[in-house]
């Protein structure tokens, strides 16, 4: 694989583009520069205070120890401390602990690069995509669709399902791009009700005649192809797909357009400055288009992922299930660059799959992991309270804005 | 900035754009008129009639129903909707252009539902009364989206708000009776609100995800502590309701007393506020600030108002809001916490507040067009129309991009909507 897999500083602008007076608009541009180190160290902070939060909240909900607290304090701290230490035990068995644990890490994390990745190129333009969700299920959709109408060798099917579902997610996405555009409308708002839109169209179509597995009432559609499924490449014992491998060579062409191309460097000019970008000659509203298509088509290969690359290679309602909404955390804890979407959906990926262990065996909801997520979010966006919180002298940067109002 | 050479291009767009919007408009008229005339009128028998039901079974002037010939409604309906095209292509409605839209799509409505109930009846005052319940959430979520957003804070988290308020609320309610829960789920939403205005104003994280965070973190934990505590203790999640308290006198109004005076607390208190802010908002001194905070937070700092206390006080009051709002979800109206119960109201909510045009009245206004969506759709299904459950589903949610989208034209967000305020 050629794509690069540790953060290499940053890339140098392709030199035929550079202006003379350009190199402050430009080490804006290109993100972290020289403060590598803070950027990893404040990542580091808040996934720490994240899991932490999240033992102190499995503590206080269990009722039990609660009632415990009052009687026998003593007794309580040390159970408390028990459990907790336990509920990390198993996060870390599930994630990392054999080889079947870090092939479901890697397994789970596929899906997530490839949200991951749909969310990071729309905050490098300056778009908060939450349609992952959405996207996912409408690439999934043309992709399962394309898995068991046509029967060619798998050389040629898995290709084309993947193609299919890059166009539906595409699509879906570049509506987004195209309302914004055109009048205005800001994308959080139309992602999310194209999700829920999504949502509903998804359940009518698998019930209906072309996609419904014969003989079931519910919303399940039939079987891919054995053709189309992704194969397996640690050995059928393990559950990790070439999927984890096409969400790598994603990440690597999401770093090459980024950071490579001319259509990458009108991409993250027009999230720097819109009307900057608009005044040099820039077509910002194909740019918006282009923007959401193309995180659409990579959130859509995601969707695809789900029904292509597990068992019982069907679709279900709502087969995205959140994955769409933890790329969002994802991408910030990442910084929007790719290798860095990389490192953070295999770390999602590790908590997805301790978080089942964790499930399984201290019945322990998963929904722990969402709410760790979302710790991890507001420590990322908001560098000032980690820094506060642990006392680090930083050169007081200000948060980032990654978005605009409504207006712009 | 460049404010200069703008005014000039941007005046001369505008009027084309709102020419172009006008004979857009104007087709969509004919276009209405020419579906109407061909699903809700040829479409049926000629002999058969729809029978709307004006009232409830218990209510003390019983069997007021309006029945009506389903293709003779089309055809009037289709004929003065092609003369609202007519007149908008022509002369235009000038200001009047939404109302009359909106009069214009409420009649197509009406020969839709003539179409649904042809050679049936349909409990119209059923229907209209639970639009009113369904405005609810969206109205005090939009109010919430008020008042963060004219202090020109941006509040995407309304949803995590509701939910978290609503979950607080059975539970408490559960345990310390409705009140309680009430009183607690109010506050859950001003620690919410306090949460975000520390973030937006004192860290200064970028709004929108200070707003997400709240969602994602509301979403989690709920499910989370649904799943781990309210599961094993049912009883935590089943609080007494509050109670319809019904309004004398003009409980018996037909019509009108089923819509309006046969409510909770709830419901009652969402109008109140709706005329307390619009009041507050544009006649108080209190309201003043507030906008000129959110207009130009620098000129108001001028003046000496103190421009982070003015935003922490309405983004904490709005949380509060919210968390009434979220009340409503479990104490006022199912009774129990159910995992994401909100469904993207907190998000409508939004959309209502820029259909409302960031004003109170407006917010109220979009509510019950959403509540009215989604209680069509609900009332449809029991009808059993052609048309598939999932499509009638996806209703408020086009409807929400629609009017987001602008196609009922452009509003103005507050001038500094979104941007931190740095003091100089």
């Amino acid at each position: 694989m050629s794509e690069p897999m540790e953060p290499q500083g940053e890339p140098q602008p392709p030199a035929s583009e550079e202006k003379p007076d350009g190199g402050a608009v430009w080490r804006d541009i290109t993100g972290v520069g020289s403060r590598i180190r803070s950027a990893l160290l404040v990542p580091a902070l808040a996934l720490v205070s994240a899991l932490l939060i999240g033992g102190f909240i499995i503590a206080v909900s269990d009722t039990d120890l609660l009632k415990l607290w009052g009687e026998d304090p003593g007794a309580a701290f040390s159970d408390t401390l028990a459990l907790v230490g336990r509920s990390y035990k198993a996060l870390f068995d599930g994630s990392l602990g054999s080889a079947n644990a870090v092939s479901e890490t890697l397994f789970a994390a596929t899906p997530l690069i490839l949200a991951g990745l749909a969310v990071a190129v729309g905050f490098q333009a300056g778009l908060f995509n939450i349609g992952g969700e959405g996207q996912m299920l409408a690439g999934g959709m043309v992709g399962l669709y394309i898995g068991f109408t046509l029967s060619v060798p798998t050389v040629l099917h898995i290709p084309l399902a993947l193609i299919g579902a890059v166009i539906g997610g595409g699509i879906w996405g570049g509506i987004s791009g195209l309302l914004k555009a055109r009048t205005g409308a800001h994308e959080v708002i139309t992602t999310i009700m194209l999700n829920f839109i999504a949502l509903f169209f998804v359940d009518y179509l698998l019930k209906s005649s072309i996609f419904q597995q014969p003989g079931r009432a519910d919303p399940i559609s039939k079987s891919i192809e054995t053709t189309a499924q992704l194969p397996r490449i640690l050995g059928s014992s393990y559950r990790v797909t070439l999927g984890f491998l096409i969400a790598l060579a994603a990440a690597g062409f999401v770093y090459w357009l980024l950071y490579k191309s001319s259509i990458g460097f009108e991409f993250r000019a027009v999230g720097y400055n819109p009307d900057a970008a608009k005044y040099a000659g820039m077509n910002v509203v194909w740019l918006y288009v282009g923007v959401m298509a193309v995180a659409g088509a990579l959130a859509g290969i995601g969707g695809a992922n789900q029904i292509m690359g597990l068992p019982p290679y069907q679709g279900s309602s709502g087969f995205s299930g959140q994955i769409g909404f933890d790329a969002i955390a994802l991408a910030l804890l990442g910084r929007s660059h790719p290798v860095g979407v990389v490192w953070a959906g295999l770390l999602f990926g590790a908590l997805t799959a301790g978080g089942r262990q964790l499930q399984g065996a201290e019945l322990i909801p998963i929904d722990l992991v969402v709410v760790i997520q979302a710790l991890i979010i507001v420590f990322i966006a908001a560098p000032a309270l980690v820094r506060a919180m642990y006392r680090i002298k930083g050169e007081g940067e200000a948060a980032e804005q990654l978005t605009r109002g409504w207006a712009s | 900035m460049t404010a200069v050479t703008v005014p000039a291009g941007a005046v001369k767009v505008r009027l084309t754009a709102e020419e172009k919007r006008a004979r857009i408009l104007g087709g969509v008229y004919f276009a209405l008129a020419l579906f109407v005339l061909w699903a809700f009128a040829l479409g049926v028998d000629s002999n058969l009639d729809a029978t709307f039901k004006l009232s409830l079974p218990r209510d003390r002037v019983k069997d007021v129903e309006w029945a009506v010939n389903t293709r003779l409604v089309g055809y009037i309906v289709a004929a003065i909707l092609a003369f609202l095209g007519g007149v908008q292509l022509t002369r235009g409605f000038a200001k009047r252009g939404n109302l009359v839209l909106g009069i214009g799509l409420l009649l197509f409505v009406l020969s839709f539902l003539a179409w649904a109930a042809a050679g049936t009846s349909f409990s119209l005052v059923g229907m209209l009364t639970s639009t009113v319940l369904l405005s609810v959430p969206v109205t005090l979520g939009g109010l919430t989206g008020v008042m963060c957003e004219r202090v020109a804070v941006i509040n995407i988290g309304i949803e995590g708000q509701l939910l978290s308020a609503a979950f607080v609320g059975t539970i408490v309610g559960s345990a310390f009776g409705q009140w309680t829960g009430l009183i607690a789920a109010t506050l859950t939403g001003a620690l919410l609100g306090a949460v975000l205005a520390v973030l937006a104003i004192k860290y200064q994280v970028d709004q929108i995800i200070a707003g997400v965070f709240i969602n994602i973190f509301a979403l989690g934990l709920t499910s989370f502590l649904a799943t781990r505590v309210l599961g094993p203790n049912p009883d935590l999640n089943s609080p007494d309701r509050f109670t319809v308290i019904e309004i004398p006198l003009l409980k018996d109004i037909p019509v009108l007393g089923n819509l309006f005076f046969k409510h909770n607390l709830f419901v009652y208190a969402t109008f109140l506020l709706v005329v307390a802010l619009q009041v507050g908002l544009y006649y108080t001194r209190w309201g003043l600030r507030s906008r000129s905070v959110g207009e130009h937070p620098k000129a108001a700092d001028t003046v000496g108002i103190n421009v982070f206390r003015t935003r922490y006080l309405n983004v904490i009051l709005g949380g509060m809001i919210a968390g009434f709002g979220g009340a409503f979800l479990t104490l006022g109206s199912t009774g129990r916490f159910e995992e994401n119960m909100t469904a993207g109201v907190g998000f409508i909510g939004l959309a209502a507040m820029i259909f409302g045009r960031w004003n109170p009245s407006g917010v109220l206004g979009a509510a019950l067009v959403f509540g009215f969506a989604r209680s069509l759709q609900q009332k449809l299904g029991i009808l059993g129309t052609p048309i598939p459950s999932e499509f009638l589903a996806m209703a408020p949610y086009i409807v929400t991009i629609i009017v987001v989208a602008g196609l009922v034209g452009r509003a103005r967000p507050p001038a500094a909507d979104g941007q931190p305020y740095v003091k100089q």
